[in-house]
């Protein structure tokens, strides 16, 4: 078996997130990192072959980005992944989901996965969609929103997972090949060893451009996308807070709780 | 001229600080309220293959440079696990410095694969409380016992984690000092068990880094085999010396690494505390004594990579590891004694941290040289003036 994870160089967490007034767009200088949520997604494709339910071939981690990206490749694969792929070129500047998760599915084919995983939203982006966007190029189904998956060798083999909806659990089986978006509750990812820190240069590398994939150029990039960033703007400045002084502690305790009452919050 | 680092090393940066990370400043509060050795924490670090940074591949390790060592216990120290993190480690990392260069090859494979995947604790066992800094001073004694084998007995002092450690790492006279013709001859160094019938450990109470033990160490005739002899007789504080330098740049970073987490606390407790009805950090008499501490912080971090990379080169690196350990040394504790300023009376408080990074980064002023023989060194051995001492 054969899993894909997508993966996406995000600002790291700790930088501050701010709108960058020139161009409209979040600033994305800065230091950078792996998606948070895609380390979930390579750490449940680590923990499906140590499993050992199936055999699994091999674990690719596939980005579309720019140049600097190859840095979110190098850590997809100290956390496990055996090579990655790159896709980058020019033409994909400025795509939109609907770009973007048309020229992710356009790799894909190339890799003929059986599985395709990936976090259920990026950092930065935070539009929960690509993997469904994916999953209909490729003809698959897609489960979002994933926190426990096991395999059940087949044939077929099947996932049988657990959905965090809004309501509840989902439990929901599907037949491979599928696209699973994860989230990060379905496991603790690892950390990388010094030595796979070190040996994730020497780990094949596929540098594409969009010709290598057959994507077509009007489909993509900034041309090929039909959402139009308009404007932005911060969100507004949290108001103070309401401070209660605590003078008299049973009083403070009864304003406390009329507070929370007031807002049906007990 | 490239001052950049490159992605290898900033990923081991960047991967130091994610791991370390998920320690946080209470963990290190509780170890160093119990006195307690920080195993979870060290085992986490070993798991992932770091203690081997430096140990050739041959024995498991990774054989990287005292660069990369250095990024690594500089982000430990940063995390804020201070030198209680770094001392859980430092000695493993660095301290088999003179076997990898002098032991013999089966003590080599019998310690440093074990010393890589963490299950060997060594200390260092150099000073006497009758030697201090005058090292060719001391008077711990091995005597040949007739056959090949030797008997040690002495008295060692502040020999860190020797109630964690399986074996020390241990500097003895083989000659008295009277009896050679130059006093740092007649030493020698062995890595041998610390067999608890034969020596007394007794820790110290003290000051700071207390989830670190530092021990007093009585040895009464301890029979050390001489396969654990590490390289000749006679030649131990030659061996030491070969170690000098990555020592100094290593604890100069966890200097460096202790100021960060001082400064990160000071400046996020001068946009949070409001007083007089303004963020104290708007005072210039707050925000000054801050950015003069970057701006400190941020020289000796130049200097200690200077060191590391003219060290890696194997280049003569004495002057840059000795002045990179005083700067960071000082850099580090001013950043800490104004993080606890900043703080006010909060800064006393043990909650707030900066108290223990205070009382920590006053250690990297005493050990393992003191600021005054760094001067020492730069006066006589740079500067060409008469030894003073
Ligand atoms: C927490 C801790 C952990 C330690 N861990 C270890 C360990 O694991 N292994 C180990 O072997 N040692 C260890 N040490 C010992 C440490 O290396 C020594 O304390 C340090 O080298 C200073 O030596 P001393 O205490 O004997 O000071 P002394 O030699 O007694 O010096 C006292 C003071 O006089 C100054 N002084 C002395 N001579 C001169 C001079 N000629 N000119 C100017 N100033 C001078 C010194 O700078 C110092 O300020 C540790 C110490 C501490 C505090």
């Amino acid at each position: 078996m054969k899993i894909c994870v997508l993966v996406k160089e995000v600002p790291d967490a700790a930088v501050q997130k701010r709108i960058d007034p020139s161009t409209g767009r979040m600033d994305r200088n800065g230091e950078k990192n792996l998606n948070p949520y895609d380390t979930h997604a390579i750490e449940a494709a680590m923990q499906i072959r140590e499993g050992g339910a199936v055999e699994v071939d091999e674990i690719v981690a596939v980005t579309m980005g720019p140049s600097t990206a190859i840095r979110a490749l190098h850590k997809a694969v100290s956390l496990g992944a055996d090579r990655s792929v790159h896709l980058s070129d020019d033409a994909l500047a400025g795509s939109d989901v609907a770009a973007t998760g048309y020229a992710l599915a356009q790799t894909l084919k190339r890799e003929s996965p059986d599985l395709v995983l990936l976090g259920q939203q990026s950092d930065d982006g935070e539009c929960y969609t690509i993997g469904a966007v994916v999953a209909d190029h490729l003809q698959m189904p897609s489960l979002t929103q994933v926190i426990q998956m096991d395999v059940e060798a087949g044939p077929p083999t099947q996932l049988r997972c657990e959905r965090q909806a809004e309501y509840g659990y989902d439990t929901v089986q599907v037949e491979l090949p599928a696209v699973i978006s994860v989230g990060d509750a379905i496991n603790e990812p690892r950390y990388p060893s010094l030595k796979a820190i070190m040996g994730a240069k020497k780990k094949p590398l596929d540098a594409l451009a969009i010709g290598d994939v057959d994507i077509a150029a009007d489909r993509v990039g900034e041309s090929g996308s039909k959402v139009i960033c308009g404007d932005f703007k911060a969100p507004p400045a949290k108001s103070a807070g309401e401070i209660i002084e605590d003078e008299d502690t049973n009083e403070t305790v009864e304003k406390i709780v009329a507070w929370l009452d007031e807002r049906k919050l007990i | 001229m490239d001052f950049e680092l490159t992605d290898d090393q900033k990923s081991i940066q960047r991967a130091v600080a994610e791991l370390a990370g998920t320690f946080d400043d209470e963990y290190w509060a509780e170890r160093d309220e119990k006195h307690e050795f920080p195993w979870d924490f060290y085992k986490a670090f070993a798991d992932a293959g770091w203690i081997g940074i430096t140990t050739p591949e041959e024995f498991g390790g990774t054989g990287l440079g005292i660069l990369e060592a250095s990024l690594l216990l500089e982000e430990v120290a940063a995390s804020g696990a201070g030198m209680n993190g770094a001392s859980s480690m430092h000695l493993s990392i660095f301290g088999m410095h003179p076997v990898i260069k002098h032991g013999s090859d089966e003590l080599k494979q019998s310690t440093l694969p074990r010393i890589v995947d963490g299950s060997l604790h060594v200390c260092f066992g150099v000073t006497e409380p009758n030697a201090g800094l005058d090292t060719t001073r001391i008077t711990t004694y091995a005597k040949r016992n007739g056959g090949g084998d030797y008997v040690v007995n002495g008295r060692k002092v502040w020999i860190s984690k020797a109630l964690e450690s399986e074996k020390v790492l241990l500097l003895t006279r083989t000659t008295k000092l009277e009896d050679v013709d130059k006093k740092t001859d007649g030493m020698t160094l062995f890595l041998t068990d610390l067999d608890r019938d034969k020596v007394d450990i007794r820790p110290i109470p003290k000051m700071g880094r207390k989830a670190v033990d530092s021990n007093e160490l009585f040895i009464d005739g301890l029979e050390v085999p001489e396969e654990h002899r590490v390289g000749e007789e006679g030649k131990g504080f030659k061996y030491i010396l070969d170690g000098l330098n990555p020592e100094r740049i290593l604890v100069a970073v966890e200097a460096l690494g202790l100021g960060r987490a001082a400064l990160r606390r000071a400046v996020a407790y001068g946009n949070e505390r409001v007083v007089f009805g303004r963020q104290i950090g708007a005072n210039q008499g707050i925000q000054f004594p801050l950015a003069d501490a970057l701006a400190r912080l941020d020289a000796a971090t130049l200097m200690v990579r200077k060191a590391a990379w003219l060290y890696d080169q194997g280049l003569p690196c004495a002057r840059e590891a000795n002045m990179a350990k005083y700067l960071c040394a000082d850099a580090g504790f001013q950043a800490a004694d104004r993080a606890v300023q900043v703080h006010g009376g909060m800064g006393y408080a043990s909650e707030y941290h900066v108290e223990r990074y205070f009382r920590e980064a006053r250690l990297t002023r005493i050990a393992p040289i003191s600021q005054e023989m760094i001067l020492n060194y730069l006066g006589e051995h740079v500067l060409g003036l008469p030894r003073s001492y």
